[in-house]
Parts: C-alpha cells; sequence; structure tokens
C-alpha cells in the first residue's frame, strides 16, 4: 500500500527552558516532547482529520510535515519518498506538491498587496513559468470568487472571501496534499458551510489531499475520511471516522465526542475532569488517567499497547468504551 | 416589565464612517429578568458587540445614538453623565470578555487585580483578599490562597477564563455581561465554564446576558435567547421556542446550517446564499428579504414583531405561517 503521506513514529522536541538554571546548564532538564511517537497514513484524495485540545501537538505535528520545526525521531514519506528520517531526500520532494492553509484568513495575507499580487506570489517564488494573469482568473474562478476581485487589498475583503484568497494561493501549483490549520475557526456557520463545501468540491474535481487540524468535531464528522485523536502528543485513537463517531473506543474521544454533541437540553456526558497535564510532567501508566473516569488500578502504572483492528481503528486503552469491561474502575 | 433588570427599548445606533452613516443597531427591544439567562446569537456583523458597547457605556466616538432607552432597574442608562455611568459599571453591571489573557494585566499577580477591583467596597485590605480567596475557590482554583500571588501566565487558558468569572462575581453584580467567553477555549472547557457560570450564577442569582455565536453554548446556558440579524433582534423567546419552534426564517436557516444539528454524515453542507446587506444603505422592508428562501410581496414593508407564545416574538410577516422546522434527531 502506497500512501501519498505515511509518517511513522515521528517524534518533535523542543528544549524546556529550565529558567535561568536551565539555560546556564546547571539544571538541565530534558527536552519535552510535543509529538511522541506518532505513525498515520493518508491516501491520496482523501481527507484526514486531526482533533484534540489545544497543546496537544496537532499544530506541530503539521508543521513536523513541511519541516517548519526538526524532526527528532520516526519517519515521513511523501510519495514514497523520504523527506524526513534515515536517509531523506530533504523537503525538495514535497515544497510544491504541499501547501498549507493558514489558521488566520486575513492575517495570512499581506495586507499591502492585491490579491493579484497574492495569488501570482507561489509562481515567481518556484520560478514557475506561467501567464500570471490568467493563473490568477483560473485560480479566482477555482474558489468561486469573481475575476475583478484581483484588484483589491484583502482589507477589503470579507472574512469568508479572505478564506476562498487563502485556499486559491494554496491551489496555485496544482498539490496534491493541503496542510488546513483550522480552516473553520472563528468562521460563522453558514460561512463554513460555504468553504467546506468548496473543499470537498475541489478534492472531487482535482483529487487534493487534505490534512485537517480542528477541534471542530462536527466539521470532523461530515467531511473527513479518516480522523487521528491527539493526547500529550499522542494519537490515542486513530480510524475511520464513521467507526470513530458511531463507536469510540478510547475514554477521552468517547469524552470529546460528547463534550462536542449539540445538546437540545443541558445533558451531562462524561466530563473530563480537571485540564490537560503538563508536557514536562507527564503522567505514568496511562497519560489520561487522572482525568478519566475509567481509570482502573493498571492504568496508573501501565501505559496501554495499540490496539488494532485491521487498518480500520486502532486506540490505546485499558479499559475501552463499548467492550465488556475487564474490571471496577479503581475509585475516583 | 418592571421586573426587569436590563431591558433595551427600541435602541438604534448608528457610526459615522468615511462611506456613509452605518445603521449598527435599528430598533432593538430586550428584557432581562432578574436571575435569568439571556442569549444573544447572531453572525459577525450582526450587533452583538455594538450592543455590548452600547450596555455598558463604551460606544467608540463615531457612534450617533439615534433613539431609545437602556434601562438598568428602570433607570436610563444612555442618559446617564460618564461619572454616574463609572459607578455602575464594574459594580452593578461587570462584563467578562473573550480573551481572558488580554482581560487580566500580565504584570500584576492575579491577587493584585482582585484586591483592586474591590477599591470601592470600602472594606479593610485582610477582607478584601479574603474575598478574593473565597471567589478563587468558588471557581475551583486548587490551593486558592498560594495561587493569588502569582500571575496570569502561570494559568492555564481554562484557569485564566475562571479567574475573570470570580473577578465578574466578585462584587455581587446585578448584571454580568459575558461576551463570547467560552469562544478561545476548548470544548472541554468550554463545558466547564458553561457549568460554572449556569453554577454561580443560580447561587448568585444574578442576570446574565451571554452573546455567542455558540448556539450549542447558548442552548446549554440560557433560559431566553434573542437571535439577530444586521442589527435587528429577528426573533426572541425561551430556549425551547427558539431551539424546538424557529419562526423566523434568518432562525431556522442558522439552526439548518449547524453541523451539530445535521444527524447522517454529509458532504454538502447547507448555507444561506447571498452575503449581509450593506448597514450604510439597509435594503427597505425585511432586512432578511435578499436572502429568504420564504419572502412574498408582504416582505417589501418592515414587519413589526409578532407574538407567538407568552415571551415568543418574531419579526416576520409570515411566523405564523410557516411549517414547523424539521427537528434534528440529536
Amino acid at each position: 500500500m502506497s500512501a501519498l503521506l505515511a509518517i511513522e513514529d515521528l517524534a518533535v522536541r523542543f528544549p524546556s527552558g529550565g529558567g535561568l538554571a536551565g539555560r546556564l546548564g546547571l539544571r538541565p532538564l530534558p527536552p519535552i516532547e510535543a509529538v511522541a511517537g506518532v505513525s498515520l497514513a493518508l491516501e491520496a484524495g482523501t481527507t484526514y482529520a486531526l482533533v484534540g485540545e489545544s497543546g496537544s501537538g496537532k499544530s506541530t505535528l503539521a508543521r513536523a510535515i513541511v519541516g517548519l520545526v526538526p524532526v527528532a525521531r520516526g519517519t515521513i514519506r511523501f510519495q514514497g519518498r523520504s523527506v524526513a528520517g534515515p536517509g531523506a531526500e530533504g523537503l525538495g520532494a514535497l515544497r510544491r506538491d504541499v501547501a498549507i492553509l493558514f489558521q488566520d484568513p486575513v492575517g495570512s495575507l499581506s495586507p499591502r498587496r492585491t490579491v493579484r499580487s497574492i495569488l501570482a506570489e507561489p509562481f515567481r517564488v518556484h520560478g514557475v513559468a506561467a501567464d500570471p494573469g490568467r493563473e490568477v482568473q483560473r485560480l479566482l474562478a477555482e474558489v468561486g470568487l469573481a475575476a475583478d476581485f484581483a484588484h483589491r487589498y484583502p482589507h477589503q475583503l470579507s472574512g469568508g472571501q479572505a478564506r476562498r484568497v487563502g485556499v486559491a494561493r494554496a491551489l496555485a501549483l496544482r498539490p496534491k496534499l493541503v496542510i488546513a490549520d483550522e480552516p473553520t475557526a472563528g468562521l460563522d456557520v453558514s460561512v463554513q458551510g460555504e468553504l467546506l463545501n468548496l473543499m470537498n468540491d475541489l478534492q472531487a474535481r482535482l483529487g487534493i489531499a487534505f490534512l485537517m487540524i480542528t477541534h471542530n468535531l462536527h466539521v470532523v464528522r461530515h467531511v473527513a475520511h479518516r480522523m487521528g485523536v491527539m493526547y500529550l502528543g499522542r494519537l490515542v485513537e486513530e480510524g475511520a471516522t464513521a467507526v470513530i463517531f458511531s463507536s469510540p473506543r478510547h475514554r477521552y474521544t468517547e469524552a470529546l465526542l460528547a463534550a462536542g454533541a449539540e445538546p437540545d437540553a443541558r445533558a451531562g456526558g462524561p466530563a473530563i475532569r480537571g485540564e490537560v497535564p503538563s508536557l514536562i510532567a507527564r503522567p505514568p501508566g496511562c497519560e489520561f488517567h487522572p482525568r478519566c473516569g475509567f481509570a482502573l488500578a493498571r492504568c496508573r502504572t501501565e501505559a496501554p499497547g495499540l490496539t488494532a483492528i485491521g487498518t480500520l481503528r486502532s486506540f490505546r486503552c485499558h479499559n475501552p468504551a463499548g467492550v465488556a469491561a475487564p474490571g471496577a474502575p479503581a475509585g475516583a | 416589565m418592571a421586573a426587569d433588570i436590563l431591558a433595551l427599548r427600541g435602541l438604534s445606533v448608528a457610526f459615522e464612517t468615511p462611506g456613509g452613516r452605518l445603521h449598527a443597531l435599528r430598533d432593538v427591544s430586550l428584557g432581562l429578568a432578574r436571575g435569568r439567562v439571556l442569549g444573544i446569537a447572531g453572525e459577525s456583523g450582526c450587533g452583538k458587540s455594538t450592543l455590548v458597547s452600547a450596555v455598558i457605556g463604551l460606544l467608540p466616538s463615531n457612534a450617533r445614538l439615534l433613539g431609545g432607552e437602556v434601562l438598568l432597574d428602570g433607570r436610563d442608562l444612555l442618559a446617564m453623565g460618564a461619572e454616574e455611568m463609572r459607578a455602575i459599571r464594574g459594580q452593578r453591571m461587570t462584563v467578562v470578555f473573550q480573551d481572558p489573557m488580554t482581560a487580566l494585566n500580565p504584570v500584576l499577580t492575579i491577587g493584585r487585580q482582585m484586591v483592586a477591583i474591590q477599591y470601592r467596597s470600602g472594606a479593610s485590605g485582610a477582607e478584601k483578599r479574603r474575598r478574593a480567596v473565597e471567589y478563587l475557590a468558588r471557581v475551583r482554583i486548587p490551593d486558592p490562597e498560594r495561587r493569588l500571588g502569582q500571575y496570569p501566565h502561570e494559568f492555564s487558558g481554562g484557569m485564566r477564563q475562571r479567574i475573570c468569572i470570580a473577578m465578574a462575581l466578585l462584587l455581587k453584580p446585578d448584571l454580568v455581561i459575558a461576551d463570547e467567553p467560552t469562544t478561545a477555549l476548548d470544548a472541554t472547557l468550554e463545558l466547564e465554564v458553561i457549568a460554572l457560570l449556569r453554577e454561580l450564577q443560580g447561587e448568585a442569582g444574578c442576570a446574565v446576558l451571554f452573546i455567542s455565536h455558540h448556539l450549542g453554548a447558548i442552548a446549554r446556558l440560557c433560559d431566553d435567547v434573542a437571535i439577530m440579524y444586521a442589527g435587528e433582534v429577528v426573533e426572541r423567546g425561551a430556549v425551547r421556542d427558539i431551539f424546538h419552534d424557529a419562526r423566523h426564517p434568518y432562525t431556522r436557516a442558522l439552526l439548518t446550517c449547524d453541523p451539530g444539528r445535521i444527524r447522517e454524515a454529509t458532504r454538502t453542507l447547507p448555507t444561506i446564499p447571498g452575503a449581509l446587506p450593506d448597514l450604510r444603505r439597509p435594503p427597505a422592508g425585511c432586512i432578511f428579504r435578499p436572502r429568504c428562501a420564504d419572502r412574498d410581496d408582504r416582505c417589501a414593508v418592515r414587519p413589526g414583531e409578532r407574538a407567538l407564545g407568552p415571551t415568543h416574538r418574531a419579526a416576520c410577516h409570515r411566523a405564523q405561517e410557516l411549517a414547523p422546522l424539521a427537528r434534528p434527531v440529536a
């Protein structure tokens, strides 16, 4: 099986300051692992969603893929060519074929440039001989904007229009993969629908694969083929979106889905207690156990291994949901 | 409606812009009873923020009050002088802002900030400190005594917003305005903050004006809801009325677009065709007419509010005729 993007055991480390003593080398602290051994595969022409709370490592993982942060361990292969890890050929293999859709629709467009200049830039940077005028018109048409938008500046665009310009720029060099970091954050529901419909349409027509980072689970349910749930830099559950939504196994996934569920009345789901622990002090055993309502005694000491059911799904949990309980919770 | 702690009557606010006068709020009427939670929902540009600024008396200098009243406990805030307004703000009326990081001063400990906002109370320093500790404990900050000496950056995002809530309630106000307090938080933290707001509001008995574009958060927290579109309140009523029996086509479109209410996974999501009208030249007749799927000839005339129930009102000519919206099976 040759996936478009294949990531194996990827880790990203950042030095943890440790204050003045740490900086002087008097009290060296171990680095923190923002991404701690993630493996996933993205097929061409499909959408993969990474979900998780702030600080779970979603954005760091995406940045590592395009080389914006160094990879400490593991491999990244794009179209079968190694871009990070042993024997890597460097980022050249993906520079043109991977584009990024940034989070802030207006902030990611230069305020001093017209839409035309913004859209023509990728061709200049990559030295692609093209008729910029024609390419800009093609891109605007692709995202459903009228041709006269080429003369506007970013401040003359609404949030939804700025998003479309961002999409058009990402499409410029006909990428195979677009990494979209919170593409719908801050958009109103009707505009969000327009953007997601546009992305789906582009995927159907041009065969683009999307790696989408989001914490909006409703969006994931409607547009992603596969999804991965991140917690403290690890994928705790991964698999086909429909399967995970209908029967989450990891207790963290289960709680996230319950939190996102749209209530008709005030209903409570299995709430998560407390907040995301610090990466500097990872809990022993299963790292979710301090917040989990279903933790067993072994969850406190023994890290759960990966349970994989073919390629359909995999998860790391000693006491998964929807499976006959191996024992009663060991107290609250 | 003498029981209302906050009442807006026919409030109209415009902004003077280089391109002409922008009518940001037009003839807005709302009532918030003591001890209740009123949610204001609507998309960007609907006037939610202008409404908050008008209530707290912090409209920018290019704003023009074209008419109406903002009554706090029966007294018109718009007729008050700056000095009188200052005595009410932060005392009888407090605000929880969207971004807890910028709402707190980064160079002062939270203890100093929590003591400083009690400057009008006349209590001793020790008493103010004791109250600060009490309220930190109420919003479930562990070890509050010690945490009082820490700076905002030493707290997580969820904790910072809980501290802002503690500060808003510390002075026992009659009215708390929560302006998108959960927008910057993850879904799990949002739930926690909403549960906390609901609990503390019940204990304190204060009224809450909750601004959000997240319908799920409003359904969870509020007693009553007002839906705004392009500077007007198009529909208002109890949470049940709005979420189960929406009568204004805009409310219905908004609910239909919410991906959380669409049970079957779909790759073609509903949208509202068209764009917001230019509020420098609001269209004649119903403000939603250009985008409305249910419009007819009557809509050329601006519809007044129609009473649909004890508190349920919708500004639509067809409010009584529209078939019930298909219920999502959530």
